[in-house]
């Protein structure tokens, strides 16, 4: 495939005695959407800021097509960063705003008049040249932001939770357009979320980061089907973790009953952690299912319902187009093909699992 | 390594050149020479010499007096002026926060002499009671500017709350709006405070005669030499503020929470 | 071209109790002790002893002497001010990058020399100027030649500077920790190396507190007439201690008043200028 563009070795930072990354590695390749998820502090901000230079690693080089730049400062990388709150100049209008870095190099008039107005238009801001950024609404300010970013070309952008400000239907048009725009121009692009939703809509691979570690490196649709531990499973939608048997190859006994999976390799009875989706458990009549259970909570969520079913002393979260009104004796059936197998963690330790990229 | 240690030393020339006079006077309060141009030896009577000048007491009190009672003063008019303002429209909000800025903004002396003439023209006898109220005068703003940020960050619905579980309009504002301003209204009460113990000028243009505060003592002493004891009761006043300042400052504080990770700002 | 549209959300409007009865005591008092003496001023300076509507107290300052003393004034407050501008700015972007707490720093520049009183303070840089003084005993006990220091109006600079120093550090340290750090990186990435991002970035943000800074200096430096009095000798005289004499020692409120008019025509231009730039009307003084 294509070269690494950005590649982080043996990444280890600390701020006070807190080590925020430990020991990270991780690479991104040229034309990768690819985005940073996780909860608050578990160090995604962190790798962008030493990826954009406005960190440096306490150990571990920071390579940039090849070159290393771990102690380049940021004036001096090929990367733009399009920040939090978008960092607009607020004492400059909007066209100044986009020429800044031009002028820092040196553009001619022309060359910064023409990036102006084509940054303007990719992001549907045209004749904003002369308003002031406060006089911008949160979702108008994100895209000056972009456009500021981008008419440096740079080979890469990174966006810090750039939509975080943005209201729910705002935040979903700006998902589309910065696809859009990434399509558009070419450019690898590094983003950082919270929102998994965010995260699975947009990126062609994503890394899910705990407390300093990356758990999983994959693309969506990999992360959501086959999450490799529990941590994983759990911020990446809702999902029914179940302690559970590994009885052979192909076999698990959750809650006493015994299912038909596809995985294989775990060994003979071996605790193991299994997932299923909300949607991937069906419910059916009693007789019918390999377990047997009660309807104990019912919530209309408008694409469908969501029940909550008590079947050998767990609470199982099923979300169906079938109702079932509260206090149904239910049948509960998962396919093979949605029973994800995981590794149990052998210690507390070690639930924040270390993955090399 | 080298910019963090010039910063160092550029922060403590500055400190020093702040607090160079303070420790002469502090060293000449110890002087054994009437005069300050020579050392002549390490003393401490005129610490005790102090406490038999009448005219250093007497000013001294009245200092205090003024300060206190000018303070607490502009605390309640200020306070009371404050929550009217932040319950004003726009418009009139901006004209009684102009009217406030001109004791702020305007030389002291054009308050001083401003102020003298009101009490000339309307035949007030200058003594103690023209300085307090001159006091009273420039004090106000300073109230006003400190509470005014603390009623910015009121919550109106909290008040709203009281009022809604029962409380009464009155019980509802000292229960639960007054302790959020109330950092806001001692800090302005000590700002004013302070502000009036080390006036000189508008004190100077208001004041009677017989009738002195330390700084208009200290201006008459100027030619024919200041009296040593005054250094002693200057250092004795700036150790106090000094020593309780410290005491306040070194009490244990909650420690902020330290996120990590989260947004830091560059060094 | 550039009209700031600020749509900030009003604060909180709440009437706790009968807006007149709070509003009343202030009222009366901004009339009757801020408003009401300003406006006397105006009547003394423009009438003569009978009453009379005139303009020789405000055209006195044309007079030689008088003149003399207001240029003399203007020069050594703008040096002064510059001066504070100076000394200041590199002090207030290191506390601002240090993040030091506001309350402390507030009180150790600000609050505790202000309980030695000002004019000992003031009286104590003649301690260390004079010719026997604690300086030129530093200069001699380094073979140096000793120093022509107090009476002169570098000693009246240097008190003004002084005394006002603080004056000027605040506004400029509030100003510099307003800035948003992620815009000054936002500089840093597109480009800019440190003195462009200064040039471009920090310092035109910084601009409502050099402008405060400015008024809050320049205002009492250019009417100061105690530290004229106490370190440049009798020989110097300000505008301010010409002012002062009409009115403690010649007795004459008049002319005094005329000169203090003109006087207010300089500070009513400052307080434009800060008005201009401080649209908010947040004052970054304290």
């Amino acid at each position: 495939m294509s070269t690494r563009l950005i590649d982080l070795q043996h990444i280890t930072k600390t701020f006070d005695g807190n080590t925020v990354l430990d020991d990270l590695n991780l690479y991104i390749r040229e034309n990768e959407f690819l985005t940073l998820l996780g909860p608050s502090g578990c160090g995604k901000t962190t790798t962008l800021r030493i990826i954009g230079g406005f960190e440096k690693p306490d150990k571990g080089t920071v390579w940039f097509n090849g070159q290393e730049i771990t102690n380049l400062p940021p004036n001096k990388r090929q990367l733009n960063t399009v920040f939090q709150k978008y960092a607009l100049f607020p004492h400059m209008t909007i066209a100044e705003n986009i020429a800044f870095g031009l002028k820092i190099k040196g553009k001619t008039k022309t060359y910064i008049q023409d990036k102006i107005k084509y940054a303007l238009k990719l992001v549907n801001l045209d004749g904003f040249e002369s308003r002031m950024p406060d006089s911008l609404s949160g979702g108008q300010q994100q895209r000056v932001a972009i456009a500021r970013a981008i008419v440096n070309e740079p080979k890469l952008l990174l966006l810090d939770e750039p939509l975080g400000a943005l209201d729910l239907k705002l935040r979903q048009d700006m998902q589309y357009e910065l696809i859009r725009l990434k399509n558009e121009l070419g450019i690898t692009f590094i983003y950082v979320t919270h929102d998994q939703e965010e995260a699975l809509t947009m990126s062609d691979t994503i890394v899910v980061m705990n407390q300093g570690y990356i758990q999983q490196v994959g693309t969506p649709e990999k992360i959501y089907n086959e999450p490799e531990n529990a941590f994983v499973a759990d911020f990446i939608g809702d999902s029914n973790i179940l302690p559970s048997l590994m009885i052979r190859d192909e076999l698990v006994e959750i809650l006493g009953a015994r299912f038909a999976c596809v995985d294989k390799g775990f060994g003979e009875n071996k605790p193991v952690d299994v997932v299923i989706r909300p949607e991937d458990v069906d419910l059916v009549k009693p007789e019918e299912g390999t377990l047997q259970g009660v309807v104990t909570h019912l919530i209309f969520k408008g694409v469908h319902y969501e029940m909550e079913v008590t079947a050998n002393g767990f609470e199982w979260l099923v979300h169906s187009t079938d109702m079932f009104p509260v206090g149904t004796k239910v049948g509960i059936r998962v396919d093979p093909f949605d029973i994800q197998i995981m590794n149990k963690p052998e210690s507390e330790d070690e639930e924040a699992v270390v993955l090399d990229a | 390594m080298i910019k963090k240690s010039a910063e160092k030393i550029y922060t403590g020339l500055i400190v020093l050149f702040m607090y160079a006079p303070i420790v002469t006077l502090m060293v000449l309060s110890f002087n054994n020479s009437k005069t300050r141009a020579k050392w002549g030896g390490f003393t401490f009577k005129w610490y005790a010499a102090l406490f038999d000048n009448q005219a250093i007491l007497q000013a001294l009190s009245n200092t205090l007096s003024i300060a206190l009672l000018s303070a607490a003063a502009a605390t309640l008019i200020g306070t009371a002026a404050t929550l009217a303002i932040s319950g004003m429209g726009r418009r009139s909000r901006a004209v009684f926060m102009s009217v406030t800025n001109i004791p702020m903004l305007n030389a002291e002396i054009v308050t001083g002499i401003s102020l003298m003439l009101l009490f000339l023209s309307f035949g007030i006898r200058f003594g103690f009671g023209t300085i307090l109220l001159s006091h009273i005068t420039f004090n106000i703003p300073y109230v006003i500017l400190s509470v005014m940020p603390r009623t910015k960050q009121l919550n109106p619905s909290v008040y709203e709350a009281a009022l809604d579980l029962g409380a009464s309009r009155f019980q509802a504002f000292f229960r639960v709006v007054f302790p959020d301003l109330l950092p806001g209204i001692v800090s302005g009460f000590l700002m004013a405070f302070t502000m009036s113990l080390d006036d000189f000028i508008i004190t100077h243009f208001t004041k009677g005669p017989g009738v002195d505060t330390l700084s208009t003592k200290i201006y008459t002493e100027v030619k024919k030499g200041i009296k040593p004891e005054m250094y002693a009761l200057s250092t004795l006043i700036f150790l106090t503020v000094l020593i309780l300042l410290l005491l306040v400052n070194y009490r244990p504080k909650p420690q902020d929470a330290a996120i990590p990770g989260a947004e830091r700002t560059q060094k | 071209m550039r009209k700031k549209m600020s749509k900030k959300p009003e604060s909180p409007r709440i009437s706790y109790f009968n807006q007149t009865a709070m509003t009343a005591p202030y009222l009366f008092w901004a009339v009757a002790f801020i408003i009401i003496p300003l406006l006397m001023i105006l009547y003394y300076g423009l009438t003569d002893k009978s009453g009379a509507f005139t303009l020789v107290n405000v055209a006195a300052i044309a007079t030689a002497e008088h003149a003399k003393a207001l240029w003399l004034a203007l020069g050594l407050s703008l040096v002064s001010t510059v001066l504070c501008l100076l000394l200041a700015y590199p002090l207030a972007l290191i506390l601002a990058r240090r993040q030091v707490s506001q309350q402390s720093f507030l009180v150790l520049i600000f609050i505790l020399p202000m309980w030695m009183n000002f004019l000992l303070r003031t009286m104590a840089w003649q301690t260390l100027l004079e010719k026997t003084g604690v300086i030129n005993a530093v200069l001699s006990f380094l073979h140096l030649p000793a120093l022509n220091l107090i009476n002169t109006p570098g000693a009246i600079i240097l008190g003004m500077v002084y005394n006002f120093l603080p004056f000027m550090i605040l506004p400029l340290y509030n100003s510099l920790t307003k800035i948003d750090p992620s815009v000054v990186n936002a500089a840093y990435d597109l480009g800019a190396n440190g003195t462009q991002t200064f040039c471009r970035v920090i310092f035109p943000l910084s601009i409502p507190g050099v402008i405060s800074g400015i008024t809050m200096v320049f205002v009492p430096a250019l009417t100061t007439f105690v530290i004229s009095n106490l370190l440049g000798g009798s020989k110097i005289l300000l505008i301010g201690n010409v002012i002062d004499q009409e009115f403690t020692q010649a007795g004459n409120w008049h002319l005094g008043s005329g000169l203090s008019i003109v006087l207010m025509a300089f500070i009513l231009v400052n307080m434009v200028l800060t008005g201009i730039f401080d649209k908010n009307g947040e004052g970054t003084a304290l």
